[in-house]
């Protein structure tokens, strides 16, 4: 076991040949493809600024239109993909040494050399260097197409969703029930995947899930209509703006439990992962699924999460309001971090439901209570407490 | 995709031989929408041959081959062997070896029952109730490896006694392990055992009878969590196991709850015992001196134990050679095996887990 001073050294000796090889080697490769081209081309020590000064590689950005007033980097990068890919990795690695606590145990360890922290990346090369496996008899465009499905799904309802005033991608006013619409096209993606790996505990598995995600759907959705009758607005920011004097967690603490119960069902986390179970189905729709396939579907799921977490801070939680000694964003991944550790906590302390039981808790207990919930947001609305 | 009959209706797929719930046993199961329709265990994978191996060789040889088909039990499936071979030799063990075979015994009982409950944990999807019972077994297996020199396979029993005295500070480690596990218990009991999950998943769930439990003929807890006091370290006691106190834990109701709580409350019972016998324990030797090869004079000999899973029955015949003529092993979890079919017809995909591992089949025990 290496200590944290040999740790450090080795960094830095990384650092320090990455350093060296990016002016020897990669910037004249760059230039060799880009002066033929015809693309403009800066300066060799502006360049080598840049990599010292990310101000400067702002700025040079900007000049080539990626910069972070751009959609594409929007999209990409900051409140888009690669921050909710970065998140969904972090809850992986949180959610394994969280466990692990629980249960008397270390998780993660040794790759990174403190608690496991490079495990993530462990685990992608991992899955990267196996072959990905087609069953012969798979229907093989849709195989191959749900992985990537999942991933649409799952990534692209994060484009509505604001995570400060001045940090979001697109603005709607119906940007709930566009969320929902999104959400909606999950079952089908799943039933397709059941169908098309051509095994019977897939197809177990896809038929389960699709039973599972439409009997909870209409819960979610009418837990959140009481959110939208108190703040009269469909608009996610026009919602956290009514928030600012009460969180909507107080009036409407019997939604937010529903939303969460129906969130952890969504997500197919104990105690409702039964579309995966892995003692009757193997591993339910996921069986046939390999490699890299895997991986995607995988950070697919906990980019979902991450995204039905970053919903419910602003429904319940009051979005990024808080007082004004942190800014906004910073109370956005406080609360972040504290929904997530509520959704993965369950998952140590619960056995797994029955299909008829999950289906019974959903289309009578849930329905019911979100009736009741709506009922006590119009009585609050009408009374006009907030 | 396979489906079988006319109407279209069902689906037919087989779990195992190398699916996750199952060890090396493989269920033939028709299902129609949620519920099983049809079940045809295809047990065999397994079969080694231990019977016929005994044949070939001496009765002390036979000692290390007869515990391989379950591990984890290793001492409750020795325990008559040892027993019988002693009536046709005509020896009894000294005292002393009595109780050491009593400790063995409830010790391999405990850690077969815990690898049970962490088994029963993560089939029902409670991953806490896989790591903990896996953990706190190591301590019983430390205790039983001072005993006997290996981790599962101790080899103890020999006829006429056991191999070897205990060793030093035994009775200190094993009161003091008693003591930190009953702690521990009552945390089991509160993140599993109490759990609403838990007994939503469980009770009523694959419930067998008093009568069809008799008819169909399982055994051990299985039986006494029908509502049949029945064990055999009570109805015919063996071993000094008459100077020991306790109660045989009985459930009525039959189904998965109670096989799990019968299994729960012989952990406390297990310890019980180990402690009365820690306390009754003579000085003295532990193994009557013999000399060259061990011969059986012609005849038979029967042997019955309670072991882990139920009744294990051993019938030896001998022809007064060095080998036995024959050796003949019952083994309860072939008997457990005959209720799977009859409790899976019927009940959902999900609860075939918690069935099949509420009766606690083992596949090599019952393929022997």
């Amino acid at each position: 076991m290496e200590t944290f001073e040999e740790f450090l050294k080795r960094v830095i000796t990384i650092v320090f040949w990455i350093l060296l090889l990016i002016p020897l080697i990669i910037i004249p490769v760059v230039l060799l493809v880009l002066v033929p081209l015809g693309v403009p081309v800066p300066t060799a020590n502006r360049i080598f600024t840049a990599i010292i000064d990310p101000l400067v590689m702002l700025q040079f950005m900007d000049e080539l239109g990626l910069g972070p007033s751009s959609l594409f980097f929007k999209i990409a990068a900051f409140p888009g993909f690669t921050f909710a890919a970065g998140v969904a990795t972090l809850t992986i690695l949180y959610e394994r040494k969280l466990l692990a606590k629980m249960q008397n145990r270390v998780g993660p360890l040794y790759a990174g050399r403190f608690e496991g922290i490079l495990q993530p990346i462990a685990d992608l090369f991992k899955l990267i260097s196996k072959e990905i496996l087609t069953p012969e008899k798979a229907d093989k465009p849709f195989f191959w197409a749900v992985p990537f499905l999942v991933m649409a799904v799952g990534g692209s309802f994060l484009a509505l969703i604001p995570l400060s005033p001045e940090i979001y991608i697109a603005k709607s006013e119906i940007g709930l029930l566009i969320i929902f619409a999104i959400i909606g096209f999950f079952p089908l993606v799943v039933l397709i995947a059941g169908w098309a790996s051509s095994n019977k505990f897939s197809f177990i598995g896809g038929l389960r899930a699709l039973h599972q995600l439409i009997s909870y759907e209409i819960p979610l959705l009418l837990s959140a209509i009481g959110v939208v009758l108190l703040s009269g607005s469909l608009d996610l920011m026009k919602i956290v703006d009514a928030q600012k004097s009460m969180w909507f967690i107080i009036p409407q603490f019997l939604g937010a439990t529903i939303f969460y119960i129906t969130m952890l069902a969504e997500l197919e986390r104990i105690p409702f992962d039964l579309p995966e179970a892995d003692t009757e189905l193997v591993a339910g729709w996921y069986t046939e699924y390999s490699g890299m396939h895997f991986g995607i579907l995988q950070l697919a799921n906990y980019v979902k999460l991450y995204g039905l977490a970053a919903l419910f801070i602003i429904l319940f939680l009051g979005g990024w309001n808080g007082p004004a000694f942190l800014p906004p964003f910073a109370w956005f991944l406080i609360k972040l971090f504290v929904v997530i550790s509520a959704i993965l906590l369950p998952r140590g302390t619960n056995t797994r439901v029955r299909i008829d039981q999950l289906i019974r808790l959903g289309w009578v207990y849930l329905i019911f209570l979100a009736f009741a919930n709506l009922f006590i947001a119009l009585a609050v609305a009408s009374l006009g407490v907030i | 995709m396979e489906v079988v009959d006319k109407e279209g209706r069902t689906l037919t797929f087989s779990v195992g031989p190398q699916h996750p719930g199952s060890g090396h046993f493989r269920i033939i199961v028709t299902v129609d929408g949620d519920f099983i329709v049809d079940v045809k265990p295809d047990p065999g994978y397994v079969h080694r041959g231990a019977e016929k191996m005994s044949e070939e060789r001496t009765y002390i040889q036979n000692i290390p081959h007869l515990e391989r088909p379950v591990i984890i039990d290793s001492c409750g499936i020795l325990f008559p062997y040892v027993l019988a071979v002693e009536e046709l030799l005509g020896i009894q063990a000294p005292p002393r070896a009595q109780y050491i075979r009593i400790i063995m015994a409830e010790l391999n009982r405990i850690i077969s029952h815990m690898y049970w409950l962490s088994i029963f944990g993560i089939f029902l999807g409670h991953s806490t109730m896989f790591m903990w019972p896996m953990g706190d077994r190591e301590l019983f297996i430390d205790l039983a490896e001072s005993i006997g020199g290996t981790r599962v396979t101790f080899s103890y029993f020999v006829p006429g006694g056991v191999r070897n005295d205990l060793p030093e500070g035994f009775k200190e480690r094993a009161l003091r392990t008693c003591n930190y596990f009953e702690k521990r218990l009552k945390e089991y009991n509160k993140i599993f055992f109490s759990n609403p999950m838990f007994l939503k998943r469980t009770q009523g769930v694959g419930v067998l009878s008093k009568e069809d439990a008799i008819k169909i003929g399982v055994t051990g807890p299985n039986l006494r969590a029908s509502g049949v006091a029945s064990d055999t370290r009570k109805d015919e006691p063996y071993s000094s196991y008459d100077t020991i106190k306790w109660d045989i834990p009985v459930r009525k109701e039959g189904d998965c709850h109670a096989r799990g709580m019968v299994r729960f409350q012989e952990l406390f019972d297990s310890m019980n015992i180990i402690r009365q016998a820690l306390d009754l324990i003579p000085e003295g030797p532990v193994k009557v001196p013999m000399r060259g090869q061990v011969k059986g004079k012609v005849g038979e000999a029967f042997a019955r134990t309670e072991a882990a899973r139920g009744t294990m029955f051993y019938h030896i015949i001998s022809d007064g050679a060095t080998h036995p003529y024959r050796v003949k092993i019952s083994v309860p979890s072939f008997r457990n095996l005959i209720a799977i079919p009859f409790l899976l017809k019927g009940s959902h995909i999900a609860d075939m887990p918690p069935i099949y591992w509420g009766l606690d089949y083992w596949p090599v025990e019952a393929d022997k």
